[in-house]
């Protein structure tokens, strides 16, 4: 079976793994703690497409009607 | 900041009877309550044990002082166990799943095995099993033998409100806690039931909490007289049936006795815990009225949940009808004098101001600006009356504080139900005036939906200097024009603004001298504006449009097009014959007519410009006298609307009656083609449809024709058109309707077609298609509808009323949910969106991080507007 690629699908937003320093940088702007951010599931597929381990940030890029564009951070559980 | 902490889990279970005695303080074995003497008798309703209400006494259990104690738990021991009413259906299930000889779940180990991997799957997930369980019960029951005793079942039969029925034989409670009790823990489980914190017997009561006296405190009546709660009176008839129960069974009374006692035992343990239970009398007080007992409490509007824990009641608060006055601002609120010797702001004494508060205190608590209580610096509070103010105005100090009377000025909070947005509570200035009701300026009626038809209001005072300037930065009207809903203001010209400055601005009529300083009068002018030019015999004329613009604010420079705008095919923009293309420069409105778009609540683009490139001060000042004006305007003129204003010539009448004929005509015309098989079907209809669709355009059109043909002769002098076309109230189509057709009364989109069998009424034949029979109104509301025109109106009619209704309790609900789903969430000073646990929710508020009152409309007109401004200051330095 040939595999979907799932971040190619034009409803799925581009999500990037953040190393440790900039998933720092992102927690120092907004002075909260990464249990503070949204959450993603290890298993999520985009998830696993970019190889996130527990622990990490994942940044989002949607597309958004009001602002073109807007930024999300998740951190990724279990 | 770190995550505060969280509730891990929350678990409901059943109590057993071993810990209802473990939570117990006493166990209450008499009925009484109080000696002859006033004190609670030991181990009676009112132990000393399980709280105090008494001030200065302390609880026996743990010490505490009233207030402090939050009361205990003691118990009665029931002589004969009881079913719970709020169990009684489970108890059900469970009696007929379970063998009635070895109690056993009446399923093979194969299926038990199988609900059992269901059950624990969906409590992995996270879902509820009550689907399994009910399946399960379903399934048990079913058998007719025990699949492991061999005992033949009998069917249960179950009669509301509390027997359970087998062979003819009631079972008792007791009978059927013995067989719960031996149900085996694995069964239980598969019966939706953790054995550990719920099992089945548990339903079975044989021990009654008693609830804490400070749940059901006793009130010492004026008379002396001890009047006790209501739960109160209910355990007392427990306890003693209890006691007879007890005695009769001890002197072996007849198994009839024992009976009837059992069940009237049942009877006060059922309504102690729901007195509304249906087959069960209702426990009264001895005045007739019904007691209200445990569930009364927690359910419903003014239960527990709803009334006490969502809702609250308020001090410094009143009440009262609305009615209008134009001369107020805005920002201002009338109160009436009663009211504002009520209500009260309190003020601390210091150095500088205590001779100014003396004079309000010697006024005392019935000349108006006086005061009401003075608090001493030791907190105590003493009521000022006219006997000991002036002996207490000599003692006020620094430190000590006073309540004084609303005046002129103070800021309180004026709100009007539903409160549905954040307008529906804003910060007005107080009026003191006579008479009996609050008066606000008409053009705050929009944001707070109100009118003047009886609508109530209250108005609450702030007591704190926070809470003070909170309402006058956050809350005032004047920060409240503009609404986050649309981005537009909310406040404006309703009404006979709107009619009056249509008539005013209007045209070019001269206006002489005397008039200009009469429209003028409330808001004189420092001089008189450039007079247009001179009559006849020298005199100088000015013109409405002049007179308007003496309230717009100076440099205002703004073009748009009126609301009555025609929308020609090509604007002619400056150049408009109908006035109502609007020009306004350096705060001059030289060409166009001021109407609803120009100054109207929702639209109001002069309120718009005005609030955005000034201040909400100055919008609020422009509005102010906006209305002042437009009154003025509106009585300059004189406006009137009569029953003779829908009047029509009666060659406009015949037109009207000819095109109706036609129309009518032309239905049976596509009627008969239709019959005769020649009609045409529009694509995707059928043949019924699309005649229905024809003759529904067919008559469209003709009440659109009569519309036009009415409209033809009723111009800008008749005063329904001067409020339709300006935007005040009312439309063309409104017109129509009372001058020269009313239309088609339709039901869902469609003619009417209920009725009787192949017709609508019977003044009809069956099968008839025609207009008549299906809901035209040829008629106008001014000449009067026939008898079956008034009913298929009263039909029509009846929808809409039903449609408003549905909506209103739809919207309220969604309301409802959506406001508890998102009443926690804060917008940060960073622009996050967080929740109270300070978990993000948005990284930008609405991803764009825009308030929508704040935003200015991001159209071609502001970048045109920006140039003409640089243009304008770089050409002046250059």
């Amino acid at each position: 079976m040939t595999k979907f690629a799932v971040m190619d699908h034009e409803s799925v937003p581009k999500h990037t793994l953040l190393s440790p320093e900039e998933s720092e940088v992102v927690l120092r702007t907004y002075g909260i703690e990464s249990p503070q951010l949204p959450k993603i599931h290890v298993t999520d597929p985009a998830a696993k497409e970019i190889g996130a381990k527990v622990g990490d940030v994942i940044k989002i890029i949607r597309r958004s009607p009001t602002a073109k564009q807007s930024v999300f951070y998740r951190l990724v559980i279990d | 900041m770190t995550v505060p902490k969280r509730i891990g889990k929350i678990k409901f279970g059943l109590i057993s009877p071993q810990e209802f005695r473990k939570m117990s303080v006493v166990k209450i074995i008499t009925a009484d309550t109080y000696d002859d003497d006033g004190f609670p008798i030991e181990m009676g309703l009112m132990d000393p044990r399980l709280g105090v209400i008494d001030p200065g006494l302390r609880c026996r259990s743990c010490g505490g002082r009233p207030g402090e104690c939050p009361g205990h738990f003691g118990h009665i021991d029931l002589i004969a166990p009881v079913i719970h009413v709020g169990f009684a259906k489970i108890i059900r299930k469970a009696l007929r799943g379970a063998c009635r000889e070895c109690s056993r779940l009446m399923l093979l180990d194969k299926e038990k095995e199988m609900y059992l991997q269901q059950i624990r799957t969906l409590e992995r997930l996270g879902q509820l099993s009550d689907e399994i369980v009910n399946k399960v019960f379903a399934e048990a029951r079913k058998h007719k033998i025990c699949p492991y005793c061999g005992a033949p079942q009998q069917e249960i039969k179950f009669e509301r409100p509390l027997s359970y029925i087998e062979e003819g034989h009631k079972l008792t409670p007791s009978d059927i806690r013995d067989r719960f009790e031996k149900i085996p823990d694995d069964d239980i489980i598969i019966m939706g039931m953790n054995p550990a914190t719920a099992r089945p017997e548990w339903m079975i009561l044989t021990v009654l909490p008693v609830p804490p006296v400070t749940m059901r405190p006793s009130i010492t009546l004026e008379s002396g007289q001890r009047s006790e709660d209501d739960l109160t009176h209910k355990l007392v008839d427990i306890i003693r049936i209890n006691q007879r129960f007890q005695e009769n069974r001890e002197a072996g009374a007849p198994q009839l006795i024992i009976e009837d006692l059992w069940e009237l035992l049942q009877y006060h343990v059922t309504t102690f815990l729901d007195n509304t239970v249906s087959g069960v009398p209702p426990a009264r007080h001895r005045s007739g009225r019904p007691l209200k007992t445990l569930s009364q409490r927690l359910k419903g509007k003014e239960g527990r949940f709803r009334g006490s824990l969502s809702g609250k009641r308020v001090n410094f608060s009143a009440r009262t009808v609305i009615s209008p006055d134009p001369n107020l601002s805005i920002n201002e609120v009338g109160v009436p004098l009663e009211v504002a010797m009520e209500l009260s702001v309190p003020i601390v004494i210091n150095a500088r101001n205590k001779e100014a508060i003396k004079v309000f205190v010697r006024r005392g608590p019935d000349r108006h600006p006086g005061v009401n209580y003075v608090t001493r610096a030791d907190q105590r509070r003493i009521k000022i009356t006219s006997k000991n103010s002036e002996e207490i105005a000599e003692q006020i100090d620094a430190g000590w504080k006073i309540d004084r009377q609303l005046t002129d000025g103070d800021t309180v909070l004026f709100n009007r139900q539903p409160s549905l947005h954040r307008m529906s509570i804003m910060a007005h200035r107080v009026k003191v005036m006579p008479y009996k009701t609050f008066r606000l300026n008409p053009a705050v009626c929009p944001p707070y939906n109100a009118d003047f038809d009886g609508d109530e209001m209250n108005l609450h005072v702030p007591q704190t200097e926070e809470a003070r300037a909170e309402a006058e930065i956050l809350m005032r009207v004047q920060e409240n024009i503009l609404s986050p809903r649309f981005g537009g203001p909310i406040i404006g010209g309703i009404h006979d603004y709107v009619t009056g400055s249509f008539l005013l601005t209007h045209g070019y009529k001269p206006i002489d001298r005397e008039d200009v300083m009469e429209l003028l009068k409330k808001f004189p002018p420092n001089e008189m504006p450039e007079p247009k030019g001179y009559l006849e015999d020298g005199e100088p004329y000015w013109i409405g449009k002049q007179v308007f613009s003496t309230v717009l604010p100076k440099g205002l420079n703004l073009t748009f097009k009126a609301d009555f705008c025609l929308n020609c095919e090509s604007c002619k923009h400056e150049e408009c014959e109908n006035d109502a293309f609007v020009i306004i420069r350096d705060g001059q409105l030289l060409k166009g007519t001021i109407d609803a778009e120009a100054v109207g609540a929702f639209k109001g683009k002069i309120t718009d410009r005005v609030i955005k490139e000034y201040s909400p001060s100055v919008a609020s000042e422009f509005l102010d006298r906006m209305t002042l004006l437009a009154l003025r305007g509106i009585m300059y003129a004189g406006f009137s609307f009569g029953i003779d204003d829908e009047d029509i010539p009666t060659d406009a009448a015949d037109q009207i009656d000819e095109t109706t004929r036609t129309a009518k005509e032309n239905v049976q015309r596509l009627i008969e083609a239709y019959k005769a098989g020649e009609l045409e079907p529009l694509p995707g209809r059928t043949l019924d449809e699309t005649l229905e669709m024809r003759i529904m355009q067919t008559l469209g059109k003709a009440r659109d024709n009569a519309g036009q043909i009415a409209g033809r002769y009723l111009g800008l002098d008749n005063s329904g058109v001067v409020m339709a076309v300006s935007g005040a109230r009312g439309s063309m189509l409104n017109l129509t309707q009372m001058a020269a057709c009313v239309g088609q009364q339709s039901v869902r989109g469609e003619r009417i077609r209920r009725g009787y069998a192949g017709r609508t009424l019977p003044h009809f034949r069956r099968g008839d298609m025609g207009a008549e029979a299906h809901g035209f109104v040829e008629s106008s509301y001014k000449d009067g509808l026939s008898p079956t025109e008034f009913f298929f109106h009263a039909i029509g009619g009846r929808e809409g009323l039903v449609d408003t209704a549905i909506r209103t309790s739809q919207s309220g609900y969604l309301q409802r949910r959506l406001v508890n789903a998102l009443q926690d969430l804060e917008v940060k000073y960073d622009g996050t969106v967080q929740e109270t646990r300070g978990m993000i929710v948005q990284f930008k508020y609405g991803e764009d991080g825009v308030d929508a009152s704040r935003r200015d409309y991001a159209s071609p007109d502001n970048v045109k507007r920006i140039i003409q401004k640089i243009l304008k200051h770089g050409g002046a330095k250059s």
